[in-house]
């Protein structure tokens, strides 16, 4: 089969390889109809994420068709339509049982290394790295799924690949990114980043009865997205985000900050950010924290952080001290997709919601690598990219 | 449209070695001016040569540390005309050691002559992006922004991402 394949930073390839086969009765192998590129795939591709191998197949936003089940799959069959959610979990274990499914105990197949690095091991990812299990991803024409009894959510027919692709990841992400909140009906939701995850968070902090949704960016292409969604926007390259955001609220500061941006913070929009990119070429420092600190500045004491942006490794110069004093919250992880899937799946079957909107390319896979790079670059007005395979 | 020499992904990694070859010379031109004179055919220049080894440590670090490296490779091209300047000047007659001077001005056209290819293959060909109205249709929702606000407050946020009642606002009644 096709696949796309990590072979060192920046250099994703369409390669052929095996296709995958059933190597335990809970897997299932799905033809995959649709998938995508992610923002976080964007950090493997910079070489940003530990333990990649030459030769990885990306890719964890993925759907399509089941193929093949192994024995002890049940509840699937050939050719039922499912979306594969980027988090592998048993559902069985302490944490699968209180529906933290991003930190399942079982999924992770190299739970030693995980243990080692994290102290504890995390879920299984497909398309990441191996310290999450080192799982083929879905940017491929077949992928298997293992765990498949639970990792999957069943799809009706009759809906676009389109609407339902990104109940794999960007959606429940921003929408876990938002309930992380809490939102109260007073309060202002600000969100750094206005990538695909942040425009999701931003439709999800409205629909959700945010007072005011600010959204933070600097690409004109997102921000006119952004109040499409019903944000009011500031262009961080043309005026102040401190400025802005004390103004927007009176000078209290926003309740709740939400940060979809990670480790990959505009290297050269701001001092600090200069300087952390300088630390990261001589490897003295493996993220660029600036949204974090910028943040941690600005909400409003008593307020709650909320982290769905990744973050590698170690950060520097992240001023502690503030967020202890002024009593800020933290919630963060990677997303408990299944917890949120049959919510939203309602929603876009009510008409709440039709995801597909942040779409600008599709391409076949062939076209994959080079848009990698268009994504990363933001060239071409580029926000989201759905591959056919 | 005449192809760069190079692909852009080559002239990436080739953008990365000019920036420690930047940052190592501006070291050697900073630490060591008296020798760098010396190689060079430059005596009495020391200040001039230890100014333009900062210019080069930071030209070094803009290259290493910024996605788009190609407003610091114009910097070196820039760098290398004031450096073919300076060693222009030292092939002059009076000169006794010209000839390290015309050694130098050859290797520092060599190096002009890379800076120019990797920055030349790094020109962006970017197409236009939509327009913006476009993206300002895109709201994703069945009715306006406004109209939409509180739709999902049938939702019901678990317990365990509640906001404690003492970190709401308003502040409840005591």
């Amino acid at each position: 089969m096709r696949a796309l394949c990590w072979h060192g930073k920046q250099d994703i390839r369409c390669d052929t390889v095996p296709d995958p086969k059933i190597e335990h009765p809970r897997d299932a192998i799905i033809k995959v109809t649709s998938c995508a590129i992610c923002g976080s795939d964007l950090h493997l591709y910079d070489n940003f994420m530990p333990g990649m191998e030459n030769g990885d197949i990306m890719g964890h936003e993925t759907m399509g068709i089941v193929e093949e089940v192994g024995s002890e799959v049940s509840n699937l069959k050939k050719g039922d339509r499912v979306v594969i959610p980027f988090t592998i979990f048993c559902g069985e274990c302490d944490q699968c049982r209180r529906g933290n499914f991003s930190v399942c105990e079982r999924s992770n197949r190299n739970k030693s290394l995980a243990d080692k690095v994290f102290g504890h091991t995390t879920a299984g990812l497909f398309g990441y790295t191996h310290l999450t299990g080192g799982y083929p991803g879905g940017q491929a024409e077949y992928l298997r799924v293992p765990f498949a009894d639970r990792t999957h959510i069943k799809v009706p027919g009759g809906i676009p690949d389109e609407t339902l692709l990104f109940l794999s990841d960007i959606f429940p992400t921003g929408w876990q990114a938002a309930v992380q909140c809490d939102i109260q009906p007073d309060d202002t939701v600000a969100i750094w980043g206005c990538g695909p995850v942040g425009q999701f968070a931003i439709r999800s902090a409205l629909l959700l009865g945010a007072k005011q949704v600010i959204a933070i960016d600097r690409v004109p292409e997102r921000l006119a997205m952004a109040e499409a969604g019903g944000a009011t926007v500031i262009d961080f390259s043309k005026e102040s985000v401190v400025e802005r955001l004390n103004e927007l609220t009176r000078g209290k500061g926003p309740e709740k900050c939400i940060d979809c941006v990670g480790l990959e913070a505009h290297a050269t929009a701001t001092i600090d950010s200069m300087y952390d990119r300088a630390k990261q070429a001589v490897m003295l420092e493996t993220d660029r924290p600036h949204v974090l600190r910028e943040m941690m500045y600005v909400c409003r004491p008593a307020g709650v952080l909320s982290i769905p942006g990744v973050y590698g490794g170690l950060l520097d110069k992240v001023p502690f001290g503030m967020a202890m004093n002024k009593g800020l919250t933290f919630r963060m992880g990677q997303t408990h997709v299944n917890r949120w899937t049959d919510d939203l799946l309602r929603r876009i079957e009510q008409g709440q919601i039709d995801p597909s909107f942040v779409i600008t390319h599709t391409v076949g896979l062939a076209e994959g690598p080079n848009m990698y790079k268009t994504f990363r670059d933001k060239l071409d007005g580029c926000i989201k990219v759905v591959l056919k395979p | 449209m005449s192809r760069p020499v190079i692909a852009p992904k080559h002239a990436r990694a080739l953008a990365q070695g000019l920036g420690w070859f930047s940052i190592g010379l501006g070291v050697a031109e900073v630490l060591m001016p008296h020798r760098v004179t010396r190689a060079t055919g430059l005596h009495g220049h020391e200040r001039l040569v230890a100014s333009y080894g900062v210019r080069e440590i930071a030209t070094g670090i803009g290259l290493l540390t910024s996605r788009d490296p190609t407003p610091w490779l114009w910097g070196r091209v820039g760098g290398d005309a004031l450096d073919i300047g300076t060693l222009a000047a030292g092939l002059r007659p009076a000169n006794r050691d010209r000839e390290r001077s015309g050694a130098a001005l050859l290797a520092v056209l060599g190096v002009a002559a890379l800076d120019l290819v990797c920055v030349l293959a790094l020109k962006p060909s970017r197409r236009p992006p939509l327009p913006l109205a476009d993206y300002r249709r895109r709201s994703g929702l069945p009715q306006p922004p406004g109209a939409m606000r509180g739709a999902a407050s049938d939702f019901v946020v678990p317990a365990d991402m509640r906001t404690p009642p003492a970190l709401r606002w308003p502040a409840e009644a005591r």
